[in-house]
């Protein structure tokens, strides 16, 4: 089946930001040509592999799309939102 | 029930009181409760030069704004004012501030440890702790479900007055 490649950038903050050394990352991500779309948890393993320095936060890390949390089942379309890894918060 | 008033903010300077008291004016309310996190000096035995404060600004303010929506409704409370610093917060400086107004105490007084015990679950600001020798590191409580007594965990940061004063 053919697929197409997506850049897709995930902003980093606070211990993530400093793990990898930038504020965001960009991960190429392969798809089916008649979807754009994949799962939260499938993103977020493609970017343990593509950024190894922040496997050990992930596993506590949530997800977000467009500034709301998703779970790992959420299919997210990864042509057209915006997403930040969110680490453990520890406002107020 | 009327429409409660929400006021949520994000600032990079110091909090006033103050500048926010007028958002809780109301004629019908009879009890303003406030609650302000400052930066404390000592966690157990270690020393604390300063806390500094990141967000995801965007989401932050989304999710300020859902969580005083929601308690304004879940305590029939009048007002809501709920404010973050970011940036250095030195201690004794207020890092978050809450106000809420309603008909009577009750509803005041139960708002406030719930409206904190939120943000600090589920509002995207972090806090890195600076110690007397100069080192950094963030604040990343255990676990993605914190529950909702996490500040017993937060080594750096304000647990609410209530706990405070035992």
């Amino acid at each position: 089946m053919e697929s197409k490649v997506f850049e897709v950038r995930i902003d980093l903050f606070a211990g993530a930001g400093e793990r990898a050394g930038a504020d965001h990352v960009m991960l190429n991500l392969s798809v089916d040509c008649d979807s754009t779309q994949l799962t939260a948890g499938m993103l977020l393993d493609c970017l343990g592999r593509s950024c190894p320095s922040l496997l050990d936060l992930l596993p506590s890390c949530r997800l977000a799309v467009d500034c709301e949390y998703v779970s790992g089942e959420t299919l997210v379309d990864v042509g057209q939102s915006e997403f930040a890894l969110i680490p453990p918060v520890s406002g107020g | 029930m009327s429409q409660s008033r929400i006021t949520v903010d994000i600032v990079e300077r110091a909090i006033q009181r103050d500048q926010y008291e007028d958002h809780l004016s109301h004629p019908d309310v009879g009890a303003h409760a406030w609650f302000l996190g400052v930066t404390r000096r000592t966690t157990e035995g270690k020393i604390t030069e300063t806390l500094f404060y990141q967000a995801h600004r965007e989401m932050a303010m989304r999710q300020m704004q859902k969580l005083a929506t929601e308690a304004a409704q879940r305590f029939s409370l009048s007002a809501v004012v709920l404010v973050h610093r970011l940036g250095e917060v030195r201690v004794g400086e207020v890092s978050v501030m809450v106000g809420v107004c309603s008909g009577h105490r009750p509803e005041s007084f139960t708002a406030l440890p719930w409206i904190m015990d939120r943000l600090k679950k589920d509002v995207p600001i972090w806090k890195q702790e600076c110690d007397e020798q100069g080192q950094r590191h963030w604040v990343h409580p255990d676990g993605v479900d914190q529950g909702l007594d996490s500040s017993s965990e937060d080594p750096a940061g304000n647990e609410l007055i209530e706990r405070k004063k035992g």
